[in-house]
């Protein structure tokens, strides 16, 4: 046993104390990784995904315990080590990185002396260390190494603090690495490009590495083989490639049909949502935990715990009828394409040269947008492009400034106290944070009442929950006690209350797991087409975009670089912005570097913005004069240099074949 | 995402330790608080003798049977002074709380609602409330209206009504910025009904936190200014008075200055663990 390199788990319980005895949030999980390969383990919220990575390395959060199982890394009994062993096996086989790089780094100390302190710990000495830290900065593609490891946490973004904890984590040359959601929260090219180095990164390191994630799709591009958790079971393990292609767990099939992808639109491919949450621990019965999700589900599977079963020579499945779901394609019900029905009915808000300041510095510069009444404009960029702060002024939330916004050819007042009761009640809007969005103290039904009264809405609180989907139980549940999900619901509700011309959906599923975001987006997309409200929805995520849009507008550093029909700006020709965006959702890991982030403090105020970053830049033109607009086809510009035959075009979209 | 999860469900209350030992203090604090209010309500049926009545005869007698905490220099029963003693703090304590804690809160609320210039004037205003030192308008306040539980009240409600304010104002400035505050506003909800309606129900939990605090502090005041004699008329069985009043003869009978001292502790000590176990439950998740 002790010659074998790698990662290996059997039968690993976890269980936690509760008031009503003790739960097991991970039961019975093995599997195993060799070194240098890359293991997948998904999931969505409360599966028992972080309790088994932390317990991999023993640190556990206090009331959790180890209740039965075997961990060994490279021929180490884990959870036979001394408390003295242990620490020294942590310090020198052992890195995790969480999803919060910001909260993993010490805020008071320079990223260099952090990084120093870990080769300390190796039995590196000071100067050793201090020689040492640059170059480690330099393998996890930070810019200017010398630089970056003087500063402060606070100093670097989101993306260069993950890559700082990155390169923490190879400074400890780990015999096994766990990567718990690095990704999440970060924009669409940062996290390509985090995962192009964790998998550049991987062979060089020659460790065990797991990978946590909600996103099925991202880990099978990322890893070797993938496991599949939902109530802390292994549901569903084999290779990431065949278990993406042919998912033999409906559980498995499920989240796939519930992430959008890019190509498949509201018209084509209808999300299916997972109904119902996974049981929280100690909540699930005897039989199969998936059971009362599942549509394939019978009395054998509520009666009795499915077997692991091997299914071919590597893959295993838990599943009484794995055998029989031979064919569980997640395509759906496939290309039912309506009209694309935009009725005609003209041009419902009309933005113009719109510009609004925060201390000084232009977020939003100047900004033509147009959306036409029944259409649902898609809003893309990454954070602090300035999206968020169009919208809200588009609600007359936010600072204010010049431009004019038209609503059916009347001007709007800036500021929402000074716009009259039937503007307020044609422009509504969907927030970002479900805890934020509802009152806590209120119930489900004041919301909706109150939201009623002061738009003079027609439908009662129950009529409106219904219309959201929501069960009429949770109508007097204070909003608090409610799951994302939920809350994004009551949030649509509310917004649906006086029968809205316009609702503005700032990154409304951006908070939430993959498959609860699917229902979220179905039930936008339901009540677009029952209604034919315009919508003005803003994500980060292309993919998302591409699925509700009809139009879609990309948004970069303030200004709008491309907008037009959703399936030509994602075709191509189109912005080499946009084309960066597209390839960081398709293009396969370690692709990246064409579109390496540049600095993106620099407020240079003339020339294309996009030019430091731009792969096609022509020099001494792009960064010195402002691009024109140019018109490619009906409804479709471009804010660049090149003309129509210069400009990329993506590689056939996955969905259009 | 997981930690929310974490912090929602998964990892079970494992504070049970620090729930039993707020328990534990919610229990001594509250039976002490009850046993004061019983005996600030009834103590001429508990008190042995009359607390103002004087016996020459038997002056700084020690403590032993026939007084059980001794006498004071005019022969007073220091048991029966500082059970009657209890009325008083306890009629300024709570009515002080309250009407400071109500102001505060109305102001806070007002001035975070509002903002603007109605808060600048307002924070302006109880800035140069703040600055000015409690006692010496206490001494000012009573000297000009005489001495009445009323002056008390009021001078330990102005003073308190500065310090919730403030606290109120700083919770309503967080939950104005709240998306569900926006949502509000987008729908054309007047302010005083944004106040009301939306942000007075999320800010509630500061105001109790505030007002159990403030309790102790109240038990406090009013005994600092009972014995710098802005209290009751003299003679009264005040709790402050008698130790201010008898520590002359601290070195030769100490029982007339602990015996009050020792009531204001355990009452300010027993709001404390009153407060704190409350809070703790209040701020949880």
């Amino acid at each position: 046993m002790s010659g074998e390199r790698g990662l290996r788990v059997d039968g690993l319980t976890v269980a936690y104390e509760t008031a009503r005895g003790p739960v097991e949030a991970v039961s019975d999980v093995s599997f195993e990784v060799a070194a240098g390969e890359t293991y997948g383990l998904v999931g969505e919220s409360g599966c028992g995904k972080t309790t088994l990575g932390r317990a991999l390395g023993r640190h556990l959060p206090r009331g959790g315990a180890i209740t039965g199982g075997r961990v060994s890394v490279d021929g180490t009994d884990v959870l036979a080590l001394a408390p003295a062993e242990l620490r020294r096996w942590r310090a020198s086989s052992l890195a995790v990185v969480h999803q919060e790089a910001g909260s993993a780094l010490d805020p008071t100390m320079r990223i260099g002396a952090q990084l120093a302190e870990v080769l300390r710990l190796q039995g590196r000495t000071r100067r050793e260390a201090r020689m040492q830290v640059p170059r480690l900065l330099d393998r996890v593609r930070l810019p200017d190494p010398e630089a970056i490891a003087r500063r402060y946490p606070h100093q670097l973004s989101g993306g260069q603090q993950q890559r700082v904890v990155i390169a923490q984590a190879l400074a400890a040359r780990p015999r096994l690495l766990v990567l718990d959601e690095p990704t999440t929260g970060l924009d669409a090219t940062v996290q390509h490009e985090i995962l192009g180095l964790i998998w550049a990164l991987r062979a060089e390191l020659g460790a065990a590495v797991v990978f946590i994630s909600h996103d099925l799709a991202l880990v099978g591009r990322l890893c070797d083989r993938v496991g599949v958790l939902y109530a802390g079971r292994l549901i569903e393990e084999g290779p990431a490639g065949e278990v993406l292609a042919t998912p033999r767990h409906p559980y498995t099939s499920a989240l796939l049909a519930s992430a959008p992808q890019l190509g498949r639109t509201r018209r084509t491919h209808p999300l299916a949502a997972i109904p119902g949450r996974p049981p929280a621990p100690g909540e699930a019965g005897t039989g199969c935990a998936f059971a009362p999700r599942c549509t394939y589900a019978d009395d054998t599977c509520r009666a009795g715990l499915p077997p692991l079963d091997m299914v071919s020579g590597r893959r295993t499945v838990r599943c009484h009828h794995a055998a029989n779901l031979i064919d569980l394609s997640h395509d759906g019900p496939a290309a039912r394409a309506e009209p694309t029905a935009v009725d005609g009915g003209g041009r419902l808000l009309e933005i113009q040269g719109l510009t609004r300041h925060y201390g000084g510095t232009p977020v939003v510069d100047d900004v033509d947008l147009t959306i036409n009444r029944g259409e649902v404009l898609g809003l893309v960029g990454e954070s602090g492009s300035g999206k968020t702060t169009l919208a809200r002024a588009v609600a007359g939330l936010g600072p204010q400034g010049s431009g004019v916004i038209r609503l059916d050819g009347r001007e709007l007042a800036a500021g929402v106290g000074r716009r009259d009761a039937r503007i307020r009640r044609a422009v509504q809007m969907v927030f970002q944070n479900p805890d934020a969005s509802l009152n806590p103290s209120h119930t489900v039904r004041t919301v909706l009442a109150r939201a009623r009264r002061s738009l003079r809405g027609t439908l009662a609180p129950g009529e409106l929950a219904a219309r959201a989907d929501l069960d009429a139980y949770l109508l007097d549940s204070r909003t608090d006690r409610l799951s994302g999900g939920q809350k994004q619901r009551v949030a649509i509700a509310r917004a649906f209350a006086g029968d809205p011309e316009l609702v503005v959906c700032d990154e409304p599923v951006s908070a939430l797991d993959v498959s609860v975001q699917a229902g979220v987006l179905r039930l936008l997309a339901d009540q677009q087409r029952r209604t034919r409200t315009s919508y003005l929805f803003i994500s980060h995520d292309l993919a998302v975009v591409g699925y509700l849009a009809d139009r879609i507008a990309v948004m970069y550093r303030g200004q709008i670089v491309e907008q037009g029909p959703a399936d030509d700006v994602l075709a191509g020709p189109h912005h080499p912005y946009t084309a960066s965006l597209v390839e960081a959702s398709l293009a396969p890991l370690g692709k990246a570097d064409a579109y390496a982030v540049g600095d993106v403090t620099a407020k240079d105020a003339v020339g294309c913005r996009f030019a430091a970053r731009c792969p096609l830049r022509v020099d001494g033109l792009c960064e010195n004069e402002d691009p024109p607009l140019i018109t490619l086809a009906n409804d479709h510009t471009v804010r660049c240099h090149l003309d129509a035959t210069g400009l990329p075009e993506a590689t056939a979209l996955e969905g259009e074949t | 995402m997981t930690t929310s999860v974490i912090a929602k469900g998964i990892v079970p209350r494992i504070s049970r330790g620090v729930g039993g030992r707020s328990r534990v203090a919610l229990a001594v604090g509250g039976t002490l608080i009850l046993a004061w209010a019983v005996i600030a309500l009834f103590w001429p049926h508990l008190a042995p003798y009359d607390p103002v009545h004087q016996d020459p005869l038997h002056r700084f007698a020690p403590p032993g049977p026939g007084h059980w905490l001794g006498t004071d220099q005019f022969g007073r029963d220091t048991l029966s002074r500082m059970l009657a003693g209890a009325r008083p703090v306890l009629q300024v304590a709570p009515l002080a709380t309250a009407l400071g804690t109500l102001a505060g809160t109305v102001v806070g609320l007002v001035a975070g609602t509002f903002g603007g210039l109605v808060d600048e004037v307002v924070m302006r205003v109880l800035d140069a409330i703040v600055v000015f030192p409690t006692i010496i308008a206490a001494v000012l306040f009573v000297a000009l209206s005489g001495r009445s539980v009323t002056a008390v009240v009021l001078v330990i409600a102005a003073s308190f009504t500065t310090i919730v304010a403030r606290s109120v104002r700083a919770a309503t400035l967080v939950e104005r910025e709240k998306a569900y505050v926006e949502a509000a506003r987008l729908r054309g909800e007047r302010s005083w009904s944004l106040m009301l309606r939306e942000i007075l129900p999320n800010v509630t939990t500061t105001v109790l936190v505030e007002a159990t605090s403030r309790f102790g502090d109240a038990i406090f005041a009013a005994a600092t200014l009972s014995f710098l004699g802005l209290g009751q008329p003299p003679g009264s069985p005040e709790w402050g008075a008698s130790v201010s009043d008898n520590r002359t003869w601290l070195q030769i009978a100490p029982w007339t200055v602990l015996a009050p001292a020792l009531a204001i502790a355990s009452l300010v000590v027993a709001t404390a663990l009153v407060a704190d176990a409350l809070r703790s439950r209040w701020e949880a998740p």
